[in-house]
């Protein structure tokens, strides 16, 4: 038994486990930076930057987020490769559209077909978590603006009252006042967050889907194995696996909430002050 | 691109992902691939989206109540059970959950289950229509069952007060009163539940659940689409606009229901639907 479970390929279903954590390590402050600017164009004053601000966040959240994790790593694979093309390949006269083929010149082409396999998988990687941080960079936009204007109105019209200026009260005031209503929208997105990774599967990443799949398999396109059908043990290590995972985030912000509540002007904050005294 | 060639495409494709026989038997390849072609192909695949989302809503919306009444129940044997199978389904990727069933599925043994003298036919369950729907059903029924519980904890005491002041007692006061009350505190949460199981469903066909003569939900037929003309600006775009058009009509349904529900409150003290998604499951 022990023997099974360290054969090759299950070491590389352990890798693809690291690869769904690291996915998230580092999408997560990926999607909150690109939400933070979301939400700052959200609010801004400037005609132009609020509407782009509003039309990306509600374009995400319309459409079921599926179409936007197939569409964005195509899209992005065939700008990338296109905006190569036109530097690197100035003097090539035919269209880079050929019926229904996409054809740039051979030194455009992202990666390389020299390059060695990593690259390539390193590059699949890289659009899924340009996917990702797309995606959950729009649903963050919008949980932060609603912490944005959760903050009591009174906190920045006292700190205007003291003479801020409105970049010293955004900087003083709100920044650190808002995480606290921020926190369960956050804590949430965490949790869809972790249940999307299975759709790494979708974009061709060799994820803990595929590796179920192959390994429980009785025959697949690499191995044929000696032993019947086992899949549905493998996706049942999988659910308990994000099971697992679901389960502790939950305590760590339930946690990261009691800490946070310390001295707000919330009902948690003040449930806090009332055991304390 | 003609009016001739799309009406063509119209009546070829239109009701293809009901089957071969409702359509052109070969789905269009390569180069022959029009614009029209997508347009009708691709809404012919809603039909799916719309078949599962509403079973799965209906049937959930059942053991849903159950399960929340099970949840707010005081008596251990009850609680327990719920609890469980709502953390199951609700903490697990619904994406995982379709792969774990369908491979459950599969298990069962081929010739069919003997009991007492009646073969019963397994092979059905693994398909799209059935198996996906039941997957669907208990996942959906896992949210909506925490909605209704929230809701159950939130009716205002008055209400019950008032409801066993009028001598109401077991069936009647959950029929006339308790019941009631959970749906209009829950509905606007339920039409979020809604959309978004409407959204999930275009995953079916992307898990372990195989199309079969290539009949295949909107999502599955813009992913074919792009993969045959390599050109992802087409497909994808039209499948959001469809998605977005049919989340506008779940909200003008479910705005109308909500409206009937409230219909007793004055205006300012009713339940508002704020479009506040539970986007991935």
């Amino acid at each position: 038994m022990a023997c099974y479970l360290t054969t090759a390929s299950h070491l590389a279903l352990y890798r693809s486990v690291l690869v769904v954590l690291v996915l998230l390590a580092l999408a997560a402050p990926l999607a909150l930076g690109i939400g933070f600017l979301g939400a700052l164009a959200m609010r801004s004053r400037n005609a132009l930057l609020r509407p782009l601000g509003t039309l990306y966040v509600s374009m995400v959240r319309g459409v079921p987020d599926i179409i936007f994790f197939l569409f964005v790593p195509f899209a992005i694979d065939q700008g990338v490769e296109y905006a190569r093309h036109r530097i690197l390949c100035p003097d090539w006269d035919q269209p880079v559209r050929q019926g229904n083929d996409f054809i740039v010149c051979a030194a455009a082409k992202m990666p390389l077909a020299t390059d060695p396999a990593w690259v390539h998988d390193l590059w699949g990687f890289l659009l899924a978590l340009a996917a990702f941080a797309l995606v959950f960079g729009a649903f963050a936009a919008n949980t932060l603006q609603g912490a944005m204007a959760a903050v009591p109105r009174g906190q920045l019209e006292t700190a205007e009252a003291y003479g801020m200026t409105p970049g010293q009260a955004f900087r003083r005031i709100l920044l650190p006042q808002m995480w606290v209503y921020a926190l369960p929208g956050l804590s949430n997105l965490w949790m869809i967050l972790t249940k999307a990774t299975p759709l790494l599967f979708l974009l061709g990443i060799q994820d803990v889907v595929y590796w179920a799949r192959e390994l429980g398999g009785q025959k697949t396109g690499v191995y044929a194995y000696p032993h019947p059908d086992w899949r549905v043990w493998y996706f049942m290590g999988v659910l308990a696996f994000y099971l697992l995972l679901t389960w502790s985030s939950q305590k760590v912000f339930d946690r990261l909430m009691v800490r946070m509540s310390h001295g707000q002007a919330t009902a948690g904050g003040e449930a806090l002050r009332r055991a304390g005294a | 691109m003609t009016f001739e060639s799309c009406a063509e495409s119209f009546r070829g494709l239109i009701l293809r992902s009901m089957g071969r026989e409702f359509g052109d038997r070969l789905l269009p390849r390569g180069l022959e691939i029009d614009t029209c072609d997508q347009v009708f192909l691709i809404a012919s695949g809603l039909v799916w989206n719309v078949y599962f989302a509403t079973l799965a809503l209906f049937f959930g919306f059942f053991l849903a109540t159950a399960v929340a009444l099970g949840k707010a129940s005081p008596r251990a044997w009850a609680r327990k059970p719920a609890e469980a199978f709502v953390f199951l389904f609700r903490g697990s990727p619904l994406f995982v959950q379709f792969f774990f069933i369908y491979e459950a599925l599969v298990l069962l043994p081929r010739e069919g289950i003997t009991l007492a003298g009646i073969t019963l036919d397994t092979q059905w369950t693994t398909r799209a229509w059935a198996g996906a729907l039941f997957v669907l059903f208990l996942n959906t029924s896992a949210y909506t069952a925490e909605i209704f519980h929230g809701a159950l904890k939130a009716i205002p005491k008055g209400d019950l007060e008032a409801a066993d002041a009028y001598g109401l007692t077991g069936f009647a006061k959950f029929r006339r009163v308790v019941w009631p009350t959970m749906l209009r505190l829950a509905w606007p949460s339920y039409t979020n539940e809604a959309i978004f199981l409407l959204h999930a469903t275009t995953l079916v066909f992307f898990s372990a659940f195989p199309a079969w003569q290539q009949m295949g939900d909107a999502l599955y037929y813009a992913n074919y689409f792009a993969a045959q003309t390599f050109n992802p600006f087409i497909a994808y775009p039209l499948v959001g606009l469809y998605f977005i058009l049919m989340t506008l009509a779940v909200i003008g349904l479910f705005g109308a229901v909500n409206r009937r529900l409230n219909r007793h409150l004055p205006r300012e003290a009713r339940a508002r639907f704020r479009f506040r998604p539970q986007y991935i499951r």
